[in-house]
């Protein structure tokens, strides 16, 4: 497959921004989006060999920078806006799990980093996304000591609420929902640990209080608030669905009573 | 000089060895624990579990992660579970079952006090993440449910669908933040450890580059704790994350660290098989499938043949002419034995010309049989999400025809040699998880990696490194501005100016894949004494091309990662040809290490027990010189040594 690539540059988080265009040649449908990206790179870095090409200034010639890790969509790590989608155009994959088989020979496909004021560009397609990280420190976690701990089977838990728990801790904190949402908000990542915790007796215990910390946290951060569009239950690589956060609500609400 | 293998066993019967061990180690008084820092770098399993216990000890931590999150450590992408010796399905596991499975699935390589020790401690961990809120999986009554797991007999294996190992990270990240929290842990994401500083021998801080601004920092320490997971990367191609790599382990090698046992990789057997070329990385498919799966080629050369014109479908090829190999050759465990004899197995067929794609290096592992024997909703609840991995990936819907699988780099068994207290050869550095040699021996069992991970970090290091802590309160925290760091920055500096000037004909990538293609092809499934020996030479050969001729795209003081890849990509070029010494010093065959050299009438590993029943430990002596080999001798008086038998 022959495609035309308009990806976003920028340098840092403080300078400006633009749409760069490069094509891209022989890409088996077989490949994965970043293995796409990874040519691409490499046939960036081969021109930038060319001392021509540097003299020229060409700053932007350098390869792509792109967050990516695991390559088998359970770390969170990449984060592209494709065509106009939070993982591209397929549904429930992220980034790395895109195959180019999606894609036409011909195609053009633009390609952004996430957008939120909450995730500033550090490079090109690649965001700070500690924002999540601090609101996981706020209240995202049982507080339980190592050791000390009753065996695991003395309480028991339904299958069907462990299953349900397991469907919210499904979340990688990729940031789609954030990306997505027209508010900026990140109540669906928000939800999904409130949410897995509030449904097990071991986190039900600070389950308002954790709700209370964690939306707080992200207020304070900057993100948006949800009027419920539903977008991030879309764009959510892990169907992780909007359910949640109506439990987030739910243990939000009682923490405001207990007030 | 005096022998630094002491490996400080304690004495006693085994059963009583660990407990009797804690009420001699040292401890620190809380005020004490104050005014200690340490410094763990990485923030897997093992990193974010040791960060948060040593946190709550009340040490002060310092945590490195080169990903944007320490959530995204590698251990997040374990899939099939976490093996612990509950004996909750009553089929008679034990404390020395799991112990006696895991040395055997290890091929009598590993040493019997520390697996014992993980076997007794393997419990606790189950406790501490259900107190923490991980949604294990659960049976109709509400307990926790089990399944079984490659070279066990029973069923011990816990697990959270197939995403355990993010569940259990998820449980070690969030007790590691409610640390940041408090004001015990602090997080440093996005920084790569690139030395390890020492004051009079001993580990008192780090040389870190600043991954965002480039920045080179130093951060001193009264100790060190290396968490930074194996070196499977060295093959380019593997089941490692994109990131994973054996840098911060070998700086520790390069600074008078032991590297125990580096030829001990783990091929797994149920990998999704490469595609082609522009291939980046190998995807797992959870070992839990062969719980249900079973694995074969056809019995006819023209099946064959038909499968890979696609002329036919595998689900087509009647039963009778199916050849389930390691049922067949394997009865007593069938589709479950341990990982090298699987994938040797796979190898073996299609070396054999049964391969059943273009390639010729694929085989089927199929669930038509669970399937209809439990219903499509059944097998959709157990592995959904790795059935739909594979379809996203392979575009084949594995409800409807086998699974293509192929034996791919997996893990690393060798690390950097510790004692009985995690501690290496080096005073106050400490390594923990994948990123140590000490529980696993030549073949880690499934669901092993992630007790072992969490034993070290929640219950094991947490306790030892106190009883070397407990000579060092009393010395304030290193000097950063000393002349060790400078001059460890310094080399630092000098070698990126080296990377960055070069400015040669190749990418990093080009040059990785290249030494993936050495490694593969004589360090790899089968290896031989000429092989090795090609492989060293060449390795040499790429790493002299590596210094003259590759090309590091953008500039030292900024976000770069070609550079991160240059840096890992220099020292998996030393790795890789330690790996290839080690393998040809070791003139037997166990667990993942195959000498062809060494093998049964039909075609098993053959151990050397008389000559190779050690630890290989070895101690970097410069640059230009081969390393010296030193040798722990294994001990066994609580297990009799036998030949692997998975056959009857």
């Amino acid at each position: 497959m022959d495609l035309t690539l308009k990806v976003w540059r920028q340098k840092n988080a403080k300078t400006k921004g633009k749409f760069e265009t490069y094509k891209v040649k022989n890409i088996s449908p077989d490949s994965s989006f970043l293995e796409m990206l990874d040519i691409l790179n490499e046939q960036l870095i081969h021109k930038g060999m060319d001392p021509v090409a540097v003299d020229r200034g060409c700053e932007s010639s350098g390869p792509v920078s792109f967050d990516h890790d695991c390559r088998e969509g359970i770390c969170g790590a990449c984060s592209l806006y494709i065509n106009g989608r939070a993982h591209g155009p397929d549904d429930e994959v992220t980034t790395c799990q895109l195959h180019m088989r999606k894609f036409k020979d011909g195609d053009t496909i633009t390609i952004e980093p996430w957008r939120s004021n909450v995730f500033p560009v550090i490079k090109d397609l690649v965001v700070d996304r500690r924002a999540f990280d601090k609101i996981m420190q706020a209240g995202g976690y049982v507080s339980v000591n190592v050791g000390g701990v009753p065996d695991g089977n003395v309480i028991p838990i339904s299958h069907e609420t462990a299953e349900e728990s397991m469907d919210a801790a499904a979340c990688i904190g990729c940031g789609a929902c954030v990306a997505t949402c027209k508010n900026g908000s990140a109540m669906l990542f928000v939800a999904a640990r409130v949410s897995s915790l509030a449904l097990l007796p071991q986190g039900r215990v600070e389950a308002a209080k954790r709700a209370k910390a964690m939306v707080a946290k992200m207020d304070e951060l900057g993100f948006g608030s949800c009027t419920n569009t539903r977008a991030c239950e879309m764009e959510c690589p892990k169907h992780v669905t909007i359910s949640h956060i109506a439990r987030l609500n739910r243990e939000f609400i009682s923490a405001k009573f207990k007030e | 000089m005096a022998e630094k293998l002491i490996s400080k066993i304690p004495e006693g019967p085994l059963s009583e060895k660990w407990t009797k061990h804690k009420s001699q180690l040292r401890v620190v008084n809380p005020g004490n624990k104050r005014k200690i820092e340490i410094i763990v770098v990485g923030t897997g399993l093992g990193g974010a579990s040791a960060a948060a216990t040593l946190g709550q000890l009340g040490y002060k931590v310092k945590v490195f992660c080169i990903s944007d999150s320490p959530r995204r450590a590698h251990s997040i992408a374990a899939q099939g579970g976490i093996n612990a010796a509950k004996n909750y399905q009553s089929d008679n596991d034990s404390v020395y079952r799991l112990f006696y499975e895991t040395i055997k699935g290890g091929d009598y390589r590993s040493r019997e006090a520390n697996v014992y020790r993980l076997a007794e401690v393997s419990g606790n961990i189950i406790d501490q993440c259900v107190a923490q809120g991980v949604p294990f999986a659960r049976e109709y009554g509400g307990l926790l449910s089990n399944r079984s797991f490659g070279g066990a007999q029973v069923s011990r294996t816990f697990y959270a669908r197939g995403q355990t190992g993010q569940q259990l990270l998820l449980g070690a990240y969030a007790a590691m933040n409610r640390q940041i929290a408090e004001g015990n842990v602090e997080s440093f994401p996005r920084h790569e450890m690139l030395d390890v500083v020492l004051i009079n021998g001993e580990a008192k801080g780090i040389i870190a580059r600043n991954l965002v601004t480039g920045e080179i920092e130093r951060f001193g320490a009264h100790a060190v704790v290396i968490a930074t997971g194996g070196y499977g990367n060295t093959y380019f191609l593997s089941t490692n994350a994109m990131n994973s790599n054996g840098s911060a382990a070998w700086q520790c090698y390069k600074k008078g660290a032991y590297f125990a046992n580096p030829c001990f990789a783990q091929i797994h057997p149920t990998c999704i098989p490469v595609h082609g070329d522009q291939q980046s990385k190998l995807t797992l498919m959870s070992e839990s499938l062969r719980n249900d799966g079973r694995i074969w080629v056809p019995k006819k050369k023209e099946d064959v043949m038909r499968l890979r014109k696609k002329e036919v479908k595998p689900s087509q090829i009647p039963e009778e002419d199916r050849d389930y190999y390691l049922e067949r050759r394997y009865p007593a465990f069938g589709n479950l034995v341990p990982r090298d004899v699987a994938s040797r197995a796979a190898k073996e067929r299609c070396d054999a010309g049964f391969g059943v794609n273009e390639t010729g290096l694929a085989v089927f592992l199929d669930f038509s049989t669970a399937i209809k024997r439990l219903g499509e909703d059944k097998i959709r609840e157990r592995y959904g999400n790795l059935f739909q991995m594979y379809q996203k990936i392979t575009d084949t819907d594995p409800y409807k025809e086998p699974m293509m699988i192929y034996p791919a780099i997996h893990y690393t068994m060798g690390g950097l040699w510790v004692d009985y207290n995690l501690q290496t050869t080096v005073p106050g550095l400490y390594a923990i998880g994948e990123a140590n040699f000490s529980d696993h021996g030549g073949n880690r069992l499934g669901a092993s990696a992630l007790m072992q991970g969490l034993a070290d970090g929640y219950f094991i290091l947490p306790y030892t490194i106190g009883d070397y802590l407990a000579g060092q309160f009393k010395y304030p925290v290193p000097d950063t501005n000393s002349p060790e760091f400078a001059e460890a920055e310094n080399a630092v500096r000098a070698k990126i100016d080296k990377l960055m000037s070069i400015k040669g004909k190749h990418t990093v990538d080009e040059i990785h894949k290249k030494l993936g293609h050495i490694m593969w092809e004589y360090v790899g499934m089968a290896r031989n004494e000429a092989g090795l020996k090609k492989a060293i030479e060449m390795i040499q050969e790429l790493r002299k091309e590596f210094w003259s001729d590759v090309y590091v795209a953008g500039q030292k003081d900024n976000f770069n990662q070609e550079l991160e890849k240059a840096l890992r990509l220099a020292d998996f070029l030393e790795i890789g040809e330690l790996m290839a010494r080690d393998a040809l010093h070791r003139k037997e065959s166990c667990g993942g290490h195959f000498r062809e050299e060494m093998q049964t009438e039909d075609g098993e590993t053959k151990r050397d027990d008389e000559h190779f029943m050690y630890v290989a430990a070895w101690e970097y002596k410069g640059d230009d010189k081969e390393p010296e080999l030193h040798k722990e001798p294994l001990v066994y008086e609580n297990i009799k040594i036998a030949t692997r038998n998975y056959k009857d």
